[in-house]
């Protein structure tokens, strides 16, 4: 016990083993720590910046942070919860986000998230991007309304299926998903359900067809319990709402 | 069909060229480009086949640098430099009386695809503006009489080889010299020094001359050699950082045209210092116009023994120095996206730790330093750790070369001794009437006459080399606005807090800019400001926010004056311009009145 090395989190002693990061650490713990472009399973991005936590004093993101022993963490402060708010708020902004005709309300993380920040109303100015719906495909619409540019997708399609579908391109607020193939449409790839790449997506993104709103609203994942009680839509299992198919 | 494979052709020559390496693929679309006029999908599809990479990797290459172009472009593709130095000079003037003689509008290609007009960040001739960039050369101290002759050599479709020298010809202004500057320099002593003493030796040097980097951000140069030393493996890189894009920063420019042996030789002494047999130099793409120069000294140097195999006749001395020209992305100069785009990729800021020093170029430990940073280390082997701390301050030891620009009589390069104070260079450069001064660039801050007193060094104001001046004629949020402008279009688009906070504040000082502004929205730009300061991933985001949160500081005047004006305008106050409704219709009740939130904000998520 004593020779273990750990860290303080909002007064909590959190363990760690060598090489992990304060988020993976936090979760090990059962400590959650709010974030939208981490996932467990990949390497990563920190891209949302909403795990924002001070490390030390200073403003870190907690899923590139190394653990170190020692180390003084903040998260749940107001300071910091202003801070992601503000980020959540920015985010909905940036893209269009039609949560009451979402088929995924309810049951996703980038709105789960903004109810546990407190996030209650989108704040900024709307941009009001004008971006496509893609239906091309079989089994699955992209709908890059939603897309909040977490890459998890591009990671899983390059990383785990090895099919490379999805990539960013574009420079600052020009940025936006893309399909990697010479007409930018799903159907045109070997897109499939199976894919890791089809159940990571945080927001309403890439959604399955013929299967729109099996749960009613108001009786889905985030409906009954907060995010920081049952994790991130990701990682559960279809049978309990979640994304995830083995 | 024919054409189609002269393409292939054409794109398979290119891609020898650059060895078929992917690393070179930001160089070799450049070439591409320069062959083609732009980058056509189908062009982007046969370069990826000729490197064996996927069609995605080059598309985001190419979609990323402002300069290579995915849609059709003119023969002649002219781009204003748009910093605020080049607006005081009168540059908006010039771009419309350019557009209307040779009739196409802004940004557009005309018809006949001769030629395309738009404008670009900062090209580093605050000197010598107004600046533009012609198929990425430079032409400088543009004005009517030198337009016209630009736009008959244009319509008359005269190759740019044909162009009248004068219209390029650059400037050094090099005002001030202090040591670094003053003192002859003979070219292969710093390397004869380090040869004779041995490495330990020269980072002793090092370690006394209290080096800082001089890039901006004032890391200790000897420490970092050092780190990179000791990381372990056997094949490490030296990169020279020239991407130069603080808005109104030219003392690398200087250094690279005047001083390149200089440069070289601190290159060549870092390799040999901690076992590197590359280096890179990353010359922004605005400096175009040096790398032929660039590349013939580098051969005159490798003739001279200085440069390459067996320098200076040690057969354990080998380095070399390969230029990569960057092709309009200010987050290039931050060191990781650097790096990325050394790399052939689009420059994304990696995650740090780790960092350069041990993760570097190809994962190797890398040494990247600023220009003015390399030709002190030359200077320091050569006359001692000792004589270059005798300069400066306690913690700033040395000097710092200033690009001094706005309005003054004498723009140019100083040279000066760390703790140098602002009001002294204002009274070098002519500036009598100064009301502020853009210290470090956008990214740095901006000082109102009563901060004048002082100093220039880490412990006060740290600067990379920027100072811009505004008059008391100015309007300073001219100036925010142009740099609240500068860093949407230079966002990288990785982090949200950057990509979309950026913009944000763009609309708010346009709002408030134009008139429209509220008390309210001023505490927005605050609010948005702590967040982005706050929340973003790299130096770029972080610091995006600074000339708002310095001018409402320093200048909240300027802001005053305008919330001012919309206050007399009752169109404005809403809610007094229901009282009337109120009391006609006896209504009292909260829903009678507006509040401020329920206009801005859009329908709950
Ligand atoms: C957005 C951004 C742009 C930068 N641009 C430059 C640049 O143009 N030149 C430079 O030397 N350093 C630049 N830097 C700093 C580099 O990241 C790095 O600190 C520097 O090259 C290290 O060299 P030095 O220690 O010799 O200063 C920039 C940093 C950021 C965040
Ligand atoms: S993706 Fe999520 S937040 Fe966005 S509209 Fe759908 S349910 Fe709402
Ligand atoms: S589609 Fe979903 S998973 Fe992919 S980048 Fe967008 S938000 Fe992330
Ligand atoms: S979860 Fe850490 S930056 Fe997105
Ligand atoms: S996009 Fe570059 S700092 Fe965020």
């Amino acid at each position: 016990m004593s020779g273990e090395p750990s860290f303080t989190l909002d007064g909590q002693q959190i363990p760690f083993q060598e090489g992990q990061t304060v988020m993976q650490a936090a979760l090990e713990a059962g400590v959650y720590i709010p974030h939208l472009c981490f996932n467990p399973e990949f390497t990563p991005h920190g891209s949302c910046r909403v795990c924002l936590v001070k490390v030390n004093n200073r403003m870190q993101a907690a899923c590139t942070t190394p653990a170190a022993g020692g180390q003084t963490v903040q998260s749940e402060t107001e300071e910091l919860r202003e801070i992601r708010r503000g980020i959540l708020q920015m985010l909905f902004v940036e893209g269009n986000h039609v949560c009451p005709a979402c088929e995924k309300s309810g049951a996703c993380q980038l709105q789960a998230v903004a109810y546990y920040v407190g996030m209650l109303a989108p704040h900024f100015k709307h941009f009001y991007p004008r971006r496509p719906v893609d239906a091309s495909h079989p089994d699955a619409v992209i709908d890059f309304n939603r897309c909040i540019m977490c890459e998890l997708c591009v990671r899983a399609s390059r990383d785990v299926d090895g099919k490379n579908i999805f990539a960013v391109e574009g420079r600052g607020i020009q940025a936006h998903l893309v399909v990697n193939t010479p007409s930018g449409q799903l159907g045109a790839t070997g897109f499939s359900l199976h894919d890791k790449a089809a159940q990571v997506c945080p927001t309403g993104s890439i959604l399955t067809k013929h299967r729109g709103y099996d749960i009613p609203i108001g009786q889905r994942l985030y409906d009954r319990k907060p995010i920081n009680v049952v994790g991130d839509v990701a990682q559960l299992p279809d049978s309990q709402g979640g994304r995830r198919h083995d | 069909m024919a054409e189609s494979s002269m393409l292939t052709e054409t794109i398979r020559d290119i891609v020898q060229h650059h060895g078929g390496m992917p690393t070179r693929l930001l160089q070799i679309l450049r070439d591409v480009q320069d062959r083609l006029t732009w980058l056509s999908p189908e062009t982007l599809e046969r370069v990826a086949e000729e490197l064996s990479i996927s069609p995605n990797k080059v598309r985001s290459v190419a979609e990323f640098y402002s300069f290579l172009y995915t849609t059709p472009r003119g023969r002649y593709d002219i781009l204003f430099s748009d910093n605020i130095t080049d607006r005081m000079l009168g540059n908006r003037e010039l771009l419309h009386y350019l557009c209307s003689r040779l009739k196409v509008s802004i940004g557009e290609t005309r018809a006949d695809g001769l030629v395309t007009v738009g404008t670009t960040s900062c090209t580093g001739m605050c000197d010598q503006g107004p600046a533009a960039l012609v198929n990425g050369y430079t032409l400088t101290r543009l004005n009517p009489s030198r337009l016209d002759g630009i736009a008959n050599l244009i319509e008359s479709r005269i190759p740019l080889a044909e162009w009248p020298r004068e219209l390029f010809e650059v400037y050094s202004n090099l005002r001030r010299a202090d040591i670094l500057l003053g003192r002859h320099f003979a070219d292969g002593s710093a390397l004869r020094a380090g040869l004779k003493r041995g490495p330990e030796a020269i980072m002793e040097e090092m370690v006394k001359s209290g080096l800082r980097g001089q890039g901006g951000a004032g890391f200790g140069s000897a420490a970092k050699w050092i780190s990179c030393r000791n990381a372990p493996g056997n094949v490490k890189y030296v990169v020279c950082n020239a991407d130069e894009g603080e808005p109104g920063t030219f003392k690398d420019r200087v250094l690279m045209q005047d001083f390149a042996d200089l440069v070289f030789e601190g290159m060549t002494l870092c390799g040999r210092v901690i076992g590197a047999q590359h280096g890179f130099v990353y010359l922004r793409g605005e400096y175009r116009y040096m790398l032929n120069p660039l590349k013939a000294i580098l051969q005159r140097r490798r003739e001279a023994g200085l440069l390459g195999e067996a320098i200076l006749g040690d057969a354990s001395f080998n380095f070399d120095i390969e230029i990569h020209l960057g092709a309009g992305a200010y987050v290039c100069g931050e060191e990781s996206a650097l790096i990325e785009s050394l790399e052939g990729k689009h420059g994304v800021p990696r995650i740090r730790p780790p960092f350069p020093t041990t993760h570097g170029y190809l994962n190797k430990p890398t040494v990247v330093n600023n220009v003015e940073t390399f030709a002190a280390a030359a200077k320091i082997a050569v006359e001692g750790g000792d004589w270059f701390a005798s300069r400066g301050t306690a913690q700033s030891k040395g000097t710092k070369l200033l690009s001094v620009s706005g309005d003054c009589e004498r723009p140019g390069i100083y040279e000066y001794p760390f703790g140098i104070t602002v009001h002294q260079v204002l009274e070098d450069c002519g500036a009598h009437d100064a009301q502020g001064i853009q210290m470090a660039g956008p990214a740095g801050h901006m000082i109102s006459a009563q901060q004048f007193g002082r100093r220039i060094c880490f412990e006060d104001l740290a600067t990379g080399g920027s100072f811009m001046v505004f008059d008391q004629k100015r309007d300073i949020l001219d100036g925010v606005r142009n740099f609240a402008h500068f860093f949407v279009h230079e966002s990288c688009g990785f982090c949200t807090p950057c990509r979309v906070g950026t913009s944000l504040m763009r609309d708010l000082i346009d709002k408030v800019h134009t008139g429209h502004g509220t008390r309210y929205d001023l505490e927005e730009m605050c609010k948005l400001g702590r967040i982005m300061q706050a929340g973003c991933h790299c130096g770029l985001g972080q610091t995006a926010p600074n000339p708002v949160l310095d001018s409402l500081d320093q200048f909240p005047e300027a802001y005053e004056r305008r919330l001012r004006s919309t206050a007399y305008e009752p169109a404005f106050d809403l809610n007094a311009a229901l009282e009337e409704a109120r009391q006609l219709t006896g209504r009292s009740d909260p829903g009678a009145y507006l509040n401020e939130e329920d206009l801005l904000v859009g329908a709950m998520p």
